[in-house]
């Protein structure tokens, strides 16, 4: 059922909120190095389900095996978690911290690098998305363009094997989607395997291998980016997308 | 301004009490320009020691056992958070004085029983009870404070790696102090207060020297004007303390 050496397996996923299945019976699998993204109305469980990867949702059902590592116990989830890197909608980025601690807080608390060797790494991924010159700045006084990228770059401090994206240009202004959609674009150029939920349809034709569209906790429909916009198979997904679409 | 003018009252009725006939005011009890009425200010602001020392160690015990109860407190294991339910519960509950009669008259044969040959004086008695008492209300602070942050902040600290000692020390706990600073500074401030009912178990704090006082002197209106006077200079003081230190930790951040 499942292919052994994939990235992400997982195999009859379901979530309940009390009475309410979030998620439905979810079969997926993500090679290495494949770019996935995933799309869909709100409340369809596409958050849900990036969350339950790195297990800030508990699953109440099903398997999931990330980078081999089965998630069964804490210390699995401990496991996983440091393979696995995560941007939120909302940044989340610690206010109190500059930027600089922001990125070198993980390698150095939960990986026991030290200060130097910390800064440097975190040096390199600001520079890599294009912000080096702001470290000794709180998150308060960057754009939020900037914040995002800041808090990619706090991802990749921990050198993760597999990046999750929830909603990442949701919460930015239109002009600042571009600046964060191109360092992905660019992670995604470097091989980095990646499951980004978003409804900027231009990233998705630029940047997925695979599009999966879900509705009331269900994968809909999943192809390839030219089958997925060029020809929906399922009525839903074809209203969906013409509803995204038409602006 | 408000504040310099009702100093300057309150400094008019007393100067105007020193000079009225007898039998209404008597500040001649404790008019400094007299050698008794000297020997009896003194005796009285001597308890300033006794009380500011009783309330700072109190008040940091209280700080520390409420931390302790209101972590296991926001447990997602409800055995785990059962025992600082209970305890928030059950102390919150026991009036201060009846408390504090416990502890200095019962603990010791508690702790006899137990094999345990300790006394309790006065002092830790009173200390030993504020800190008790206070801590409930302190554990609820903290755990409004905390829940308060964000909990994207324990979502993105999880992702780095850090695990919950950690994610409390730098990430959830710098950020909580300043909202819940303001809340502590009160119950500082409603310690220093209670304070006061150490006074029972014989702690020569300001309230008992005033009581003692008036025993002797026979003047209750004009000692226990000056002892709240001595409460009130005593809030205030922490209160512009709190205003600094408020400012202090606001201003490193904007947000």
């Amino acid at each position: 059922m499942t292919k052994t050496g994939d990235a992400i397996e997982i195999s009859g996923l379901n979530k309940w909120y009390g009475d309410y299945q979030a998620l439905k019976n979810i079969d997926l699998n993500v090679a290495h190095g494949e770019r996935i993204v995933v799309c869909g109305p709100s409340g369809s469980g596409k958050s849900t389900l990036i969350r339950c990867v790195n297990s800030l949702e508990e699953h109440d059902s099903g398997r999931i095996v990330v980078d081999g590592i089965e998630m069964i116990d804490n210390e699995s989830i401990n496991a996983i978690r440091s393979e696995v890197g995560m941007v939120f909608q909302q940044f989340n980025l610690f206010p109190h911290l500059s930027i600089m601690q922001n990125l070198t807080l993980g390698p150095m608390k939960a990986r026991g690098m030290s200060k130097a060797d910390a800064e440097e790494r975190a040096m390199r991924y600001l520079e890599r998305v294009r912000i080096p010159d702001q470290a000794h700045k709180k998150p308060s006084e960057l754009s939020g363009g900037q914040q995002q990228r800041v808090a990619i770059a706090r991802s990749l401090c921990m050198e993760p094997k597999i990046m999750l994206f929830d909603e990442p240009t949701s919460a930015l202004d239109p002009e600042m989607i571009s600046e964060v959609l191109d360092v992905i674009v660019d992670l995604a150029e470097d091989g980095m395997t990646m499951i980004v939920v978003t409804h900027e349809m231009g990233f998705a034709r630029r940047a997925a291998d695979r599009m999966i569209f879900m509705d009331h906790g269900e994968v809909i429909e999943t192809g390839t980016p030219t089958d997925f916009f060029e020809a929906p198979k399922t009525e839903r997904c074809k209203q969906f997308l013409s509803q995204i679409l038409q602006h | 301004m408000k504040l310099r003018t009702a100093f300057l009252i309150s400094c008019l009725i007393f100067l105007v009490g020193c000079n009225a006939t007898p039998g209404t005011w008597g500040w001649y009890v404790i008019d400094p320009r007299t050698q008794s009425g000297y020997n009896n200010i003194r005796f009285l602001l001597n308890g300033f020691g006794a009380t500011i020392l009783l309330s700072v160690i109190a008040a940091f015990l209280s700080m520390a056992i409420g931390l302790m109860v209101a972590l296991p407190g926001m447990s997602s294991n409800r055995w785990i958070r059962l025992p600082s339910r209970i305890y928030i519960e059950f102390v919150r509950a026991i009036p201060l004085l009846p408390m504090l009669f416990w502890v200095f008259y019962g603990l010791p044969v508690v702790l006899k029983s137990m094999g345990i040959n300790v006394s309790i004086d006065a002092f830790w008695g009173a200390v030993i009870t504020l800190a008790i008492s206070d801590s409930a209300f302190t554990a609820e602070i903290y755990r409004s404070g905390i829940q308060s942050i964000a909990k994207g902040q324990t979502e993105a600290a999880k992702t780095v790696g850090l695990n919950y000692r950690q994610t409390m020390r730098y990430v959830i706990l710098p950020q909580a102090i300043r909202r819940i600073l303001p809340p502590l500074a009160n119950q500082f401030i409603y310690i220093v207060k209670m304070s006061a009912f150490a006074s029972v178990i014989g702690m020569q704090e300001l309230t008992r020297r005033a009581n003692e006082l008036v025993v002797t002197e026979y003047r209750p209106l004009e000692i226990y004007t000056l002892l709240i006077l001595e409460y009130l200079v005593l809030v205030l003081i922490i209160s512009f303390f709190v205003r600094w230190l408020e400012r202090k930790m606001g201003s490193d951040e904007s947000r």
